[in-house]
């Protein structure tokens, strides 16, 4: 789960930065675009180094969520009788008790999000267009809802990411109480700029900052 | 105080179990919880009724018999406090309060609130030692213990093996229980021999006991009355991967 | 004798500790002790009762030894023993500190602080063992208390002259308990040791006059079940329970040791019970138990009561001129850190006055604002944080702010059943160890030598001494009619406690036995007090066999007939307490009689008419208890007074 999931806030971070490019303009931004499906040639063929990526992604996301599956299973065998009254939580905050629906949630966001601008089957513009018209359409202010709902996982994101990457250290072992101040800035920066970049872009879009 | 108890009772193993509401009309603030209860098996006993069974031997705190979760939290509401500390003072006049048994397949309910720990038992007689037959020691000043590793030590072998840690955690882990003693015993020089070797076997054992896997939620260390603090879990996992994966185990 | 109360035996001795130089007899008896075979060794069985310090210590070493181990708990885990509540540390004679100690100050100061009415062989091996204790202790991981060098720090305590008390914070036995538990669960794992946890012996199998098992009870599901084996270990525990309130835990009782006296195990000084001084009292009817707080209170709290009589002013409302610090105006020299049982006296004394405060008017102030004044309040914290919050947490008062309120309570017992030298019984092949043996502290127990008898008993004694029984006394198996038999009188005696049927709670009995016990065989004894309580027992324990309500039925968990069964051996046991309470017409350590005091109201020794150990031989339902004498003889300590002004 660690690992996996440390695979995944990289990525997310990469991915961030590139979204924010739109800020730089259209050009920039469907450049940027092109050169993700162009890295490395010509030492290797077109889509080589993206498909890669996609691949070690795919196979992180099917692991991390197997991972989730086989804990929570194990969770119900190991607490086959519920508590009556309601469990009241007395640890480390919100976050921690989104992880497993929350991370639900962003399966299905990611599925949708990948339909939108990696397919474009759910997106306005489809096939044809470049890829910043399809994101300026996907979040005209018109589509408030899509928005929305972007945003909304965005923040289950970065709540997910501000105990997932505390939590990751914890489990590699590698938190040591003179650790603890450190780590639990870095995951609340982390899971912060995530948060803000990601939302930054639909926000901005809806608003007509970015047309 | 007047209080109205919900009460988990049980007959036995087989039976499903209900909650049963009792009333009590004059409790005093005074009274520790458990002292409380006796107040209740008294009445019980005087009308006929079958007495509410509940584990408690030392109640000072430090036996680690006592396992009730009080409203939905292991040994009440008071922080760093096990249930036979915990005094009547804490709660509202007119409160309700649910008692239940701690929850976990690897703790199966015997009767009403008591359960069958022994699996904490089974955990440590799988590693949860250091080996050294009686009579085989050295003079004690052979080895020094850094003051710091002797204190931190100290911090991680209070606990009191009352399975707080486990009824509290969504996933019914006792890896807090476990990295309690793993950090114990790894922290004294005398348990280097044995630390690497031993982590595994307890960790295989934990999970044939058939407790959950810790998603460091956190809630254990909120509920251990001893305070015993999560970077046990952290040196749990750390001292785990190195036998693993660091290839250390024989 | 008019109204006799006991009958007079042939006096009794112990023959197995050598003669010779004192330094030498447990070399000697351990070189005369026949060995086992060690190929013989796992075709012998060894029962234990218990699992504390004594018991789990005993374990470990027998069955890493190669012994056939079949141990018992009443409680859930072995770990649970309440040795795990001992709070202060262990002595050792290691001298670590350079300051005169030694092996010999040590047994001197035991044997002194026992008030002369302990054995000196035995106490010598203590003292001489305390030293490897520690070695294997630290060998097992048990995290004692360091310096800044990474050697042991010791402190003093106890009011002894020397550092010589190891410890880990205020929770040593926990320690020590979980060191023994750890090295227990090893060998159950490794199959050396059968561990039965949730069990309760409930009586002796005997043959041929030998101790040859027990009948258990299964807690969870009731089941009667008998083992058998070469030898019987009991590791049970003190008795303090008899008073019902005491620090005890709310399970340790006497009914293992009760159950081999009514075998024919002599009980010796039964009527020696520690009373604690600093504890926190009684709060109300609902109370169940009391709550020990270290006595290193009172190197810094000052302790006092208001001079006038029923004064129930907050006691800060109460003038300096007005208030009484009574320890420092007695005792003038010592003040408040006299010893255990005078501090305690001290306390009683002025609440019969009627100056006590608190609830019930049963407590003395132990005020920590002079402290508090002289050193601040940061200090105070630092050094007792922990003892303040664990007070406010029970009482809900402040200890900053308002003094606190202690009281004496009943908290270790010195006597138990009667052991020779190798710790065997009056029953051959009953081993008795710990706390449940009489053996080391005479009249009165020193601080932190209670966590050190157990563990020499258990790690370095008893392992030595049972092989020199067993390979003596090659046994045949128990026949089936002596086994049964005791199962049947178990199930009877059930069957009994559950047909009653009656009208009142197990604990009501306890409570109203305690009670008789605390006025009349407490902290001061009377004459009077005890004949009184002579006749108030018996009467009360018919009641108890007409009118206990015992609901439930015997095949389930049933915590009430646990409870039923303890309290009607207390019963019987707090009739023998009075007994040897009144027989003992002197004052000596834990036993005051208030006959036997000098002019300033002191303890005063008999030592030329009881010079000797009281060991009580059952003689069957109401028959008077049998006395036997067992004289103690000092080569090494002279007997003298204790002064504390």
């Amino acid at each position: 789960m660690a690992v996996t999931g440390g695979i995944l806030v990289l990525y997310l971070i990469a991915h961030m930065v590139g979204n924010l490019k739109i800020f730089f303009g259209a050009e920039d931004f469907n450049h940027y675009a092109h050169w993700l499906r162009t890295i490395g040639e010509p030492a290797v063929p077109r889509r080589t180094v993206l498909t890669l990526i996609e691949v070690v992604l795919g196979v992180s996301v099917v692991l991390h969520m197997w991972s989730a599956v086989s804990l929570g299973k194990r969770a119900a065998h190991a607490r086959p009788v519920k508590y009556r009254s309601k469990k009241k939580s007395h640890a480390q905050g919100y976050a921690v008790h989104t992880m497993r629906y929350g991370g639900v949630i962003i399966a299905v966001y990611v599925v949708w999000h990948l339909l939108d601008l990696t397919f474009f089957v759910v997106n306005p513009k489809g096939s044809d267009a470049t890829p910043y018209e399809r994101m300026v359409a996907d979040f005209d202010p018109s589509r408030w809802y899509i928005t929305v709902w972007y945003v909304l996982a965005i923040v289950l994101v970065g709540l997910h990411l501000h105990h997932g990457i505390w939590s990751a250290f914890q489990t590699l072992g590698l938190r040591t109480p003179r650790r603890e101040r450190g780590l639990r800035g870095l995951a609340a920066t982390v899971a912060g700029l995530v948060t803000l970049g990601f939302a930054a872009v639909p926000l901005s879009i809806t608003f007509g900052w970015v047309s | 105080m007047k209080l109205t108890l919900r009460v988990w009772r049980q007959s036995g193993p087989a039976d499903k179990g209900r909650m049963v509401e009792y009333k009590l009309d004059d409790v005093s603030p005074d009274a520790s919880f458990l002292e409380m209860l006796d107040v209740l098996n008294e009445k019980l006993i005087a009308s006929g009724e079958e007495p509410v069974a509940f584990d408690h031997d030392c109640r000072e705190g430090i036996c680690g018999m006592c396992s009730l979760v009080i409203n939905g939290t292991p040994h009440g509401p008071e922080r760093n406090t096990t249930t036979c500390q915990l005094h009547m003072r804490k709660f509202e006049d007119g409160e309700v309060i649910d008692v239940e048994p701690w929850r976990a397949a690897a703790f199966p309910v015997v009767k009403d609130l008591v359960v069958d720990r022994s699996a904490f038992d089974r955990i440590i007689g799988s590693g949860g030692f250091i080996t050294a037959p009686t009579g085989t020691a050295p003079e004690a000043h052979a080895t020094p213990v850094p003051k710091p590793d002797a204190d931190r030590a100290f911090e991680a072998a209070e606990c009191i093996g009352c399975g707080a840690c486990v009824a509290a955690c969504p996933n019914g882990s006792a890896a807090l229980f476990l990295g309690a003693k793993v950090t114990h015993l790894g922290l004294m020089p005398q348990g280097q021999p044995e630390r690497w070797d031993r982590v595994v076997s307890m960790l295989d054992t934990h999970d044939e006991e058939g407790f959950g896997g810790c998603t460091n939620t956190g809630e254990c260390t909120a509920a251990c009355p001893k305070g015993i603090p999560l970077d046990v879990i952290g040196r749990l996992n750390h001292d785990y991967l190195k036998a693993t994966a660091g290839g250390k185990k024989r | 004798m008019i109204d006799a109360f006991y009958q007079s035996g042939e006096p009794i001795a112990d023959a197995k500790a050598p003669a010779g130089p004192i330094e030498d007899r447990w070399t000697t008896r351990k070189f005369e002790a026949k060995q086992v075979n060690p190929a013989n060794k796992r075709k012998k069985k060894i029962i234990i009762i218990g699992t504390g310090l004594a018991g789990g210590s005993a374990g470990a070493t027998l069955g890493e030894a190669g012994y056939h181990v079949v141990q018992f708990c009443f409680q859930d885990s072995p770990r649970r023993a309440h040795s795990i509540a001992a709070q202060g540390g262990i002595n050792a004679a290691k001298n670590y500190r350079n300051d005169g100690d030694s092996v010999y100050r040590l047994f001197y100061e035991t044997v002194k602080g026992g008030d002369f009415r302990s054995r000196e062989s035995n106490v010598h091996r203590l003292a001489d063992i305390s030293r490897n204790i520690i070695d294997q202790c630290v060998a097992q991981g048990v995290p004692f208390a360091r310096e800044y060098g990474g050697l042991l720090d010791n402190r003093s305590f106890g009011g002894t002259q020397v550092s010589r008390t190891f410890y880990a914070r205020g929770q040593t036995g926990q320690q020590l308990l979980l060191g023994a538990y750890q090295a227990l669960m090893r060998q159950v794992e490794a199959g050396n040791v059968e561990l039965y946890p949730r069990h309760e012996m409930l009586d002796l199998i005997m043959e041929d006059g030998r101790a040859r098992g027990v009948v258990v009870r299964n807690l969870i599901n009731g089941e009667i079940k008998h083992y058998t084996a070469d030898a019987v270990v009991l590791a049970s525990g003190g008795y303090g329970n008899v008073y019902f309130l005491s620090t005890n835990a709310m399970g340790s009782n006497v009914t293992a040791s009760w159950r081999a006296h009514r075998h024919g195990a002599h009980f010796a000084n039964p009527c020696y019970t520690q009373i604690h001084p600093t504890c926190i009292p009684v709060s109300g009817d609902h109370q169940s138990k009391l709550t020990l707080m270290s006595e290193s209170l009172r190197n810094d709290g000052r302790v006092w009561v208001p001079k006038k009589h029923g004064d129930t002013r907050k006691p800060y409302d109460i003038p300096e001129d007005e208030r009484d610090y009574y320890l420092e105006r007695i005792y003038p020299s010592f003040g408040n850190l006299v010893p255990r049982d005078i501090a305690s006296r001290a306390a009683k004394n002025v609440c019969d006055e009627g100056r006590g405060v608190g609830p019930g008017g049963l407590g003395v102030y132990l005020d920590f604002a002079d402290a508090i004044g002289r050193l601040g309040r940061d200090k105070v914290e630092a050094k007792y944080g922990n003892l303040f919050q664990m007070y406010e947490r029970i009482t809900g008062e402040n200890p900053y702010d308002t003094p606190m309120r202690i009281y004496p309570a009943v908290h270790y017992t010195m006597g138990g059943l009667w052991v020779d030298y190798d710790l065997e019984s009056t029953i051959p092949g009953l081993f008795v160890i710990g706390e449940a043996n009489f053996s080391d502290h005479g009249a009165n127990r020193l601080g932190a030598s209670a966590l050190m008898q157990g563990l020499a008993d258990g790690y370095f004694v008893l392992p030595n001494t049972i092989g020199d029984y067993i390979a003596r006394n090659p046994l045949p198996p128990v026949a089936d009619t002596a086994v049964t038999e005791v199962e049947d009188r178990v199930k009877a005696r059930i069957d009994k406690l559950l047909s009653v049927d009656g009208d009142r709670s197990v604990d009501s009995f306890h409570r109203e036995l305690g009670h008789i016990m605390w006025e009349y065989c407490g902290m001061e004894r009377t004459e009077e007090g005890l004949r009184k309580a002579l006749d108030l027992i018996p009467a009360l324990r018919a009641e108890f066999w007409e009118r206990v309500k015992v609901t439930g039925t015997g095949e389930e968990l049933n915590q009430q007939l646990e409870k039923a069964g303890r309290v009607a051996d207390f019963f019987e046991l707090a009739e023998l307490m009075v007994v040897d309470a009144l027989h003992r017409t002197e004052s000596c350590g834990g036993h005051f009689r208030a006959e036997s005091q000098d002019e300033d109201g002191e303890a005063k020794r008999d030592d030329a008419n009881f010079g000797y150990v009281a060991a009580w031989e059952w003689a069957g339902e109401g028959e008077l208890p049998v006395l036997h004498k067992e004289a103690l003889d000092f080569e090494y300590v002279k007997p003298s007074q204790r002064s504390y002004k």
